[in-house]
């Protein structure tokens, strides 16, 4: 049973000071300052810190079962909650893919074991994520995993049919395809952003319009069929164009950017060091700042971070031999800070609704993403937004180091992460191993 | 000796003003016109940089005495130094043979100051990678002492002792403007 | 200077220097004794993934003629063969005391990559399809033999023709010769340019007719007939018809223009035969110049002292 708390004198997310009385998993009560708490509540101090519901991703990479050199579940959620999140959605591209009710209870139960914060499977769309033949989509939503949503992510479900018939089938149970959008053949051998930098180091360039042309006619499928479309890791400007075309027009268009992608440009490739290497690839100047726009204003619904860990030996080899992605779970929120809210273009109530409300609602993940209120579940992040800014460590609780940030100065910490009530994180530790 | 009083002289204290270097050269050239037997069978070689102009003065004054057309050319011992590790790679010079080559040629070296003698070490490798002279000789227009290596010189214009502590400084026409040859504390 | 990576990191000053001394150490390759002690006691290590003979050839010929002893370490049938990454290859070159070591590989930027992980100098032998400088030196030191000797290329106006998008001799020498003061103009189908090709030093074209005319060199480089398979251009013979140095263009050319290839050449493909043994071919000289050429880099990299290290 988780024992009651008190987090004295946070700030609310939507502006000024409460204490939060926090009973039996739930929230009892926001008040005023000086409220009681009940008696025997440890009481938590909270001057100067934002209180955030409890961070959503819809997109990590826990790589259990199969890639346990890189993470396991247990590695990867302590890591989510030390960066404030409290569910996951995991993606499916593990060793062996999570396309059977089998491999995602398997990981659903890893999660619950491992207790640092809730993960929520997501099912391959195609089996073995070939791109040939629908995975039994029902049977994972059936399972114990509860999975909604369904992607194929690492790989592009790029067969117009296919895709059309899974945004189809899983109107059923109310499910999602999320596509990670990439033409296969305009990308063979892709290795950096077509632009000035791919030019001149000679790497072999990924065209925006490998993307575009491929969300694009994902939302004319989605709209010709009436189902939902989530767009994975938008990082294109001509990319936003189109999603807010589609949502013009009532579409049931979704989409997400990466931390790295608010933040990061080509340029970082100039010394092929492939920590750098991320697929999607980092753009330039021009996108990032239209990606900022438009999550600012909502045509990007949330941020999600494609949390993608690789042992060292993966990483530090030459750019065309070294694997795709970057770490991100613990710096998610920092990045949020210094690329959103310190630039005037969020406030922390827009990152509450972009980091843990539409997350949750696209995700149709119950008892997360809800704005604190007394009667929900106390998921609750406390991040100190103050405080000198400190480099970023490439250490972290994540079993890889392959984090673009290592090195940076970045704002912010999150202080303490509340699953149901109960700590997974305090004072910016786990409070159990 | 002078003291220094035209401009370009600003360091230390003349010890060979333009006249005199005028007259040891001479001496120097009716000296290996001895030795050589007419010059016949000789070549000069400047080791770069100032050995080079001193050179071709030399050559000059022996055809003016005898007429002779005697071969002159450059020869850089960058390749062959000894003490290359102790700064940065350093840009090479010309090496110019006269016409023909140094086999079985009496080969005088010319530099300006004979110092501890490793150029001329370094000259003579430098040498021996491009022919087979029948022998080498060597001038100089200043030896200041301080030998490291076995090697001396057989003409030799001014000899000036001086300590370690010292530095002479040979300025030519021909590269610094002026003739003049000067000694200075190390550092002035 | 310590590594040799890519041209574009060689400034104008630097250049002239590698260019002149470059020109001193040529007499060496005509002298009875074609060495020079220089480097005796540094060790070059040759690492080569890509099969290339000519080029390692060249590096090992240019080291031991400065005397330094050279080690090669080619791909085939050694522990890089098995697997072995380059890292764990980088330590054991560390290990060996190599002083410089001369990388080709199919990977761009794996010269970066190495220098990381290596205390002596990095010469760049050809990474991927990034850089290839020390071709571009010695291609720029054969048109300033030909063409403008003892000075600059200022004004030299240089067409290069071929796989620019693959390239990594044209990336070299478009950074390299505009560093020098040459004008190029890189020709090519459209699909063999770099999207961004636009913010390059140079000029482009996708008519070579029309620039042959008003070129003092001409640098034809080899296209891969694989490339046709990606759709790059339809057929060979279009690609020659279109691209390729006959011997009707080459009459073209003004009296002095010289006719450049960096080698191998695919004859009959992007050069005829006939061209390619005309007296306007420097083909022949810039192998010799090759050497030349990478006797100066590695003396100007290792004659002296070491990066931090100098005493005077």
């Amino acid at each position: 049973m988780a024992e009651d708390l008190l987090i004295r004198g946070a700030t609310m997310a939507g502006g000024g000071s409460a204490d939060i009385v926090i009973s039996d998993g739930l929230i009892a009560s926001i008040g005023g300052p000086a409220a009681a708490g009940p008696a025997g509540a440890r009481v938590i101090d909270a001057g100067g810190l934002v209180a955030l519901p409890g961070l959503v991703d819809l997109h990590t990479h826990l790589r259990e079962p199969g890639r346990e050199d890189a993470e396991t579940v247990q590695t990867g959620t302590a890591a989510a909650a030390l960066g404030g999140f409290t569910a996951v959605h995991a993606m499916a591209n593990t060793e062996p893919v999570a396309d059977t009710a089998g491999v995602v209870e398997q990981v659903w139960r890893l999660g619950r074991a491992a207790g640092h914060c809730d993960v929520q499977p997501v099912g391959a769309v195609s089996v073995g994520l070939a791109g040939k033949q629908l995975a039994e989509l029902g049977a994972m939503a059936d399972s114990a995993a509860r999975v909604r949503v369904f992607s194929d992510d690492g790989r592009c479900v790029a067969d117009p049919l296919l895709m059309r018939r899974a945004l189809e089938y899983v109107k059923a149970f109310n499910g999602v395809i999320a596509q990670h959008a990439q033409d296969p053949r305009l990308t063979e051998g892709a290795q950096l952003n077509e632009g000035e930098m791919s030019g001149r180091l000679g790497l072999a360039g990924w065209p925006a319009v490998a993307e575009e042309a491929v969300i694009a006619r994902d939302c004319l499928l989605a709209a010709h069929v009436g189902s939902a479309l989530h767009v994975c890791h938008v990082s294109t400007a001509g990319s936003v164009d189109i999603i807010r075309w589609a949502k013009s027009k009532g579409w049931p268009v979704t989409a997400e950017v990466t931390p790295h992608h608010l933040l990061l440009t080509d340029e970082l490739a100039a010394g092929y060091d492939p920590v750098f290497k991320v697929n999607p690839p980092l753009r330039t100047a021009a996108d990032v700042a239209e990606l900022r726009r438009a999550l600012a204003d909502g045509t990007i619904d949330c941020v999600a971070t494609d949390h993608a860990p690789h042992p060292v030996e993966a990483k530090e080899t030459e750019w065309a031999e070294a694997a795709w992605g970057m770490t991100g779970l613990e710096t998610a929120l920092r990045v949020v800070q210094h690329a959103m809210v310190d630039t005037g273009l969020l406030d922390w109530a827009g990152v509450a609704d972009r980091m843990s409300v539409r997350p949750a609602r696209i995700g149709r993940l119950d008892g997360h993403g809800a704005l604190l209120a007394p009667g929900g579940p106390a998921n609750i992040t406390l991040y100190d937004p103050a405080g000198p800014a400190e480099a970023v460590s490439a250490v972290g609780a994540s079993k890889s180091r392959n984090s673009p940030f290592a090195g940076m100065e970045l704002p912010g910490r999150v202080v303490a992460t509340f699953l149901r009530g109960t700590p997974t994180v305090l004072d910016g530790k786990l409070t159990q191993p | 000796m002078c003291a220094a009083a035209d401009s370009s002289a600003r360091h230390g204290l003349e010890v060979l003003d333009a006249e005199e270097i005028r007259r040891a050269l001479t001496r120097i050239a009716h000296e290996i016109l001895e030795r050589t037997h007419g010059g016949e069978n000789a070549v000069l070689l400047g080791i770069q940089t100032r050995g080079v102009p001193l050179a071709r003065r030399l050559a000059a004054l022996i055809a003016e005495f005898e007429g002779t057309d005697i071969g002159c050319g450059a020869l850089d011992v960058t390749m062959h130094r000894d003490d290359l590790r102790l700064r940065p790679a350093r840009a090479l010079a010309k090496t110019e043979l006269p016409a023909g080559d140094v086999d079985g040629k009496i080969v005088v070296l010319v530099d300006d100051v004979l110092y501890s003698g490793r150029t001329v070490r370094a000259a003579l490798d430098a040498l021996a990678d491009l022919g087979r002279p029948r022998s080498v000789q060597l001038a100089v227009l200043v030896d200041r002492g301080h030998r490291e290596l076995p090697i001396r010189a057989d003409y030799v214009g001014k000899n000036l002792p001086t300590s370690q502590r010292e530095m002479v400084r040979v300025l030519l026409t021909e590269v610094d403007g002026t003739d003049s040859v000067q000694i200075s504390e190390a550092g002035e | 200077m310590k590594h040799l990576i890519s041209a574009g990191d060689i400034s104008r000053d630097e250049a002239l220097l590698i260019l002149d001394t470059a020109e001193e150490l040529a007499s060496v390759a005509d002298r009875p004794i074609k060495k020079l002690p220089t480097l005796r006691g540094r060790t070059v290590v040759n690492l080569f993934y890509e099969d290339s003979t000519r080029t390692r050839i060249s590096f090992e010929a240019a080291a031991k003629r400065l005397s330094a002893d050279v080690i090669n370490f080619s791909a085939k049938g050694s522990s890089v063969a098995k697997g072995e990454s380059l890292k764990d290859t980088a330590l054991t070159l560390e290990a060996m005391g190599a002083d410089a070591v001369v990388i080709r590989h199919s990977a761009s930027g794996s010269p970066h990559r190495l220098a990381g992980w290596v205390h002596g100098s990095v010469i760049n032998a050809g990474d991927g399809t990034h850089e290839h400088p020390t071709q571009a030196l010695l291609d720029a030191f054969t048109i300033r033999r030909r063409l403008r000797p003892g000075r600059g290329l200022d004004g030299i106006r240089v067409t290069i023709a071929g796989d620019v998008l693959h390239g990594r001799v044209a990336r070299s020498n478009v950074l390299l010769l505009s560093t020098l003061g040459a004008e190029v103009t890189l020709v090519a189908p459209p699909t063999l340019f770099p999207l961004a090709v636009g913010s390059w030093p140079c000029s482009v074209s996708y008519d070579l007719d029309a620039e042959l005319p008003k070129s003092d060199v001409v640098m034809m480089l080899r296209v891969q007939q694989e490339r046709m398979n990606a759709a790059y251009f339809p057929s060979v013979r279009e690609y020659s018809r279109r691209y390729g140095l006959d011997t009707a263009r080459m009459a073209r050319l003004p009296e002095h223009a010289i006719v450049m290839h960096p080698g191998p050449m695919n004859r009959g493909v992007e050069i005829a035969a006939d061209v390619a043994d005309s007296p306007r071919s420097t083909i022949v000289e810039q192998v010799a110049n090759g050497v030349t050429v990478r006797m100066a880099v590695l003396y100007l990299l290792l004659g002296g002292a070491n990066e931090g290290e100098s005493n005077g």
